[in-house]
């Protein structure tokens, strides 16, 4: 093997593109900054980026513990987006266990109505499913937002490429030891494809997270509103004031980009998987 | 393989003399396993598929109930072709496509080939310029309003300071609401393009690339020539999803402009909501879906008989 030679030209490029992704981010650091601030001190010019009046405190407690609370939205998303994730989960698993290793009448009819539907835009189908949804009597519940949520053809497409991959052998081994197609699934396929699960997981997780058109559509009652829809909430409550509205982005953006930093390894494969034809 | 006729020898032996044979137990099994899925996908997407069609030839006010059905044929889709909104919408959807996907995709490209072959800290970069694609879109909407405010908001004393006289009034100006979205749109999906350009790029052999280096091909020269052409799958993949996700783009319209001032911004989604969920039209809106959908169809059909044309490896 031959020492990587440093080269210069791509020292300068490395510094070069080092202070765009800073210029590129920005906006971001102005919004951590404006959070701290004074409403005053946010708008003036040059930028302070360290704020000289630290506001911190005074804008964390109108955004936590005001008459409506962050903390409310943060539980309801929080919930909302465990169980969405962990139904598509299951379901997406199931039926890519279906698909990738039991032989049935339909199967390849199945699978390429699915990869079909795929093209179904959800914001062609709105109008149906809200009708849909006030007729059960679920509008303005998370079980709406839950339902609409579980059900991905795409992950499922996901889940049965890799699964694919599984080999035969285990799954026999299993068999002959007694075990019946759900026990399989179970102990064998669900434990080996842990990997493409918490790919997927993550992805989904992070979609739900930002989902703001179904809450949107979805939703009535103040107290049942995801962080989104809080978002509008402040808005409409604190619109002018820009130093509390950078607080709220702030909580919004806060538990995604730490789950990113810890698991970007995690996140970027599962978004570069979609990309790469299977 | 000897092993595996074994297997399925021993697991056929223990069928004898029952219904639930092995391949009858498999059936079930495989229907069971899927019918999750498929109640799941014909209840919530084929169905209202099919619903929103029925309701697109109907006047229907969902306030009035059931009773206020009425048929109408295809008057909706007549009146949309003579709704000023509508057709404004229809244009500002294209614009957006025009201006956003050409831009993302050259500056994902140009970004991913840099990061690939010239820079140190790689994975730095991928997860700096990923950042604001995971970030919530209300949340870096309601950053950026505050970036474009017409007075006192940076990006305008910037400008001021820099000599321009009269900047434009962004979110809130008739000629640039619609741009100002559109850098935002760029802004955040940047990182995206750029993380599967670069997954597509790490499929490509080296060997390519150390050949074209002794014969003596320039960086840009092998851009051209070999990173480009060996691309060909991913930019398809990321033309479809563009243009598709370009037309569906909602959350920062309806967040900033809610499609104003004046309808200068609004896109078809924005329609669909703003008939359906405001003024209560299900037919109204339910056709303007189906025209939603079509495109939808008409984008993905296209590309895919480009695609089959010319691109094979």
């Amino acid at each position: 093997m031959t020492i990587r030679k440093i080269k210069l030209g791509s020292v300068v490029l490395t510094a070069l593109f080092g202070a765009l992704s800073i210029f590129f981010l920005l906006p971001l650091v102005w919004m951590m900054s404006s959070a701290a601030k004074t409403e005053k001190e946010v708008w003036t010019f040059p930028i302070q980026w360290i704020p000289e009046d630290w506001h911190f405190i005074e804008n964390f407690k109108t955004v936590w513990m005001g008459d409506v609370s962050f903390g409310l939205f943060y539980m309801n998303s929080v919930k909302i987006a465990l169980i969405s994730t962990l139904a598509t989960l299951i379901v997406s698993a199931m039926a890519g266990y279906a698909l990738s290793k039991l032989k049935f009448t339909g199967k390849g009819l199945v699978f390429s109505a699915m990869m079909a539907f795929m093209m179904i835009p959800e914001q062609a189908t709105l109008v149906p499913r809200y009708i849909m949804i006030k007729e059960m009597g679920l509008y303005d519940t998370h079980a709406a937002l839950i339902l609409m949520g579980m059900f991905s053809s795409y992950f499922t497409f996901l889940l049965r490429q890799f699964m694919i991959g599984v080999h035969n052998d285990l799954l026999e081994a299993a068999e002959l030891d007694g075990a019946g197609f759900f026990r399989i699934f179970w102990s064998v396929m669900l434990p080996l494809s842990r990997p493409i699960l918490a790919t997927v997981g993550i992805i989904k997780f992070i979609w739900t997270w930002n989902d703001y058109q179904g809450p949107l559509i979805m939703l009535n009652s103040t107290n049942l509103y995801t962080i989104p829809l809080g978002m509008q909430f402040f808005k409409e409550e604190f619109g002018t004031t820009i130093s509390v509205m950078m607080m709220a982005s702030l909580a919004a953006i806060i538990p995604l980009l730490v789950l990113f930093l810890v698991l970007q390894k995690q996140v970027i494969k599962g978004i570069s998987i979609g990309g790469v034809k299977g | 393989m000897s092993q595996h006729a074994t297997v399925q020898k021993q697991l056929a032996a223990k069928d004898k003399r029952t219904y639930w044979t092995r391949r009858r137990r498999e059936q079930l099994a495989g229907w069971l396993f899927i019918a999750p899925e498929v109640i799941g996908m014909l209840v919530l997407a084929v169905f209202p598929l099919i619903f929103s069609l029925g309701l697109s030839l109907t006047e229907w006010n969902l306030v009035g109930g059931l009773s206020a059905i009425k048929f109408i044929g295809l008057d909706n889709f007549a009146e949309l072709f003579r709704d000023d909104r509508f057709l404004k919408a229809l244009k500002n959807n294209i614009g957006f496509t025009a201006g956003t996907v050409p831009a993302t995709m050259l500056l994902g490209v140009v970004f991913a080939a840099i990061i690939h072959k010239k820079l140190y800290i790689k994975d730095y970069f991928k997860v700096a310029f990923f950042v604001p694609y995971i970030c919530s879109t209300v949340a870096v909407s309601a950053v950026w309003s505050a970036l474009y405010h017409p007075s006192k908001g940076p990006l305008n004393q910037l400008l001021i300071q820099l000599g321009v006289a009269d900047p434009p009034r962004w979110l809130v100006d008739t000629s640039w609401s619609l741009a100002a979205i559109m850098v935002i749109y760029i802004w955040q999906l940047l990182g995206y393009q750029i993380i599967i350009f670069l997954a597509g790029m790490a499929n490509i052999p080296d060997e390519l690339y150390e050949a074209a280096t002794i014969d003596g091909a320039t960086g840009i020269q092998q851009f051209r020539r070999i990173t480009l052409p060996m691309l060909g799958p991913t930019t398809f993949f990321l033309a479809i999803t563009s243009i598709i996700s370009s037309f569906k783009v909602f959350d920062m319209i309806k967040f900033l402009t809610n499609g104003g001032p004046n309808y200068s911004s609004t896109v078809i989604v924005y329609q669909i909501y703003e008939e359906g969920f405001q003024h209560f039209r299900m037919g109204y809106a339910s056709a303007m879906s189906w025209i939603l959908f079509l495109i939808i169809m008409l984008v993905t059909s296209l590309t895919w008989i480009t695609q089959s044309r010319k691109v094979h490896y």
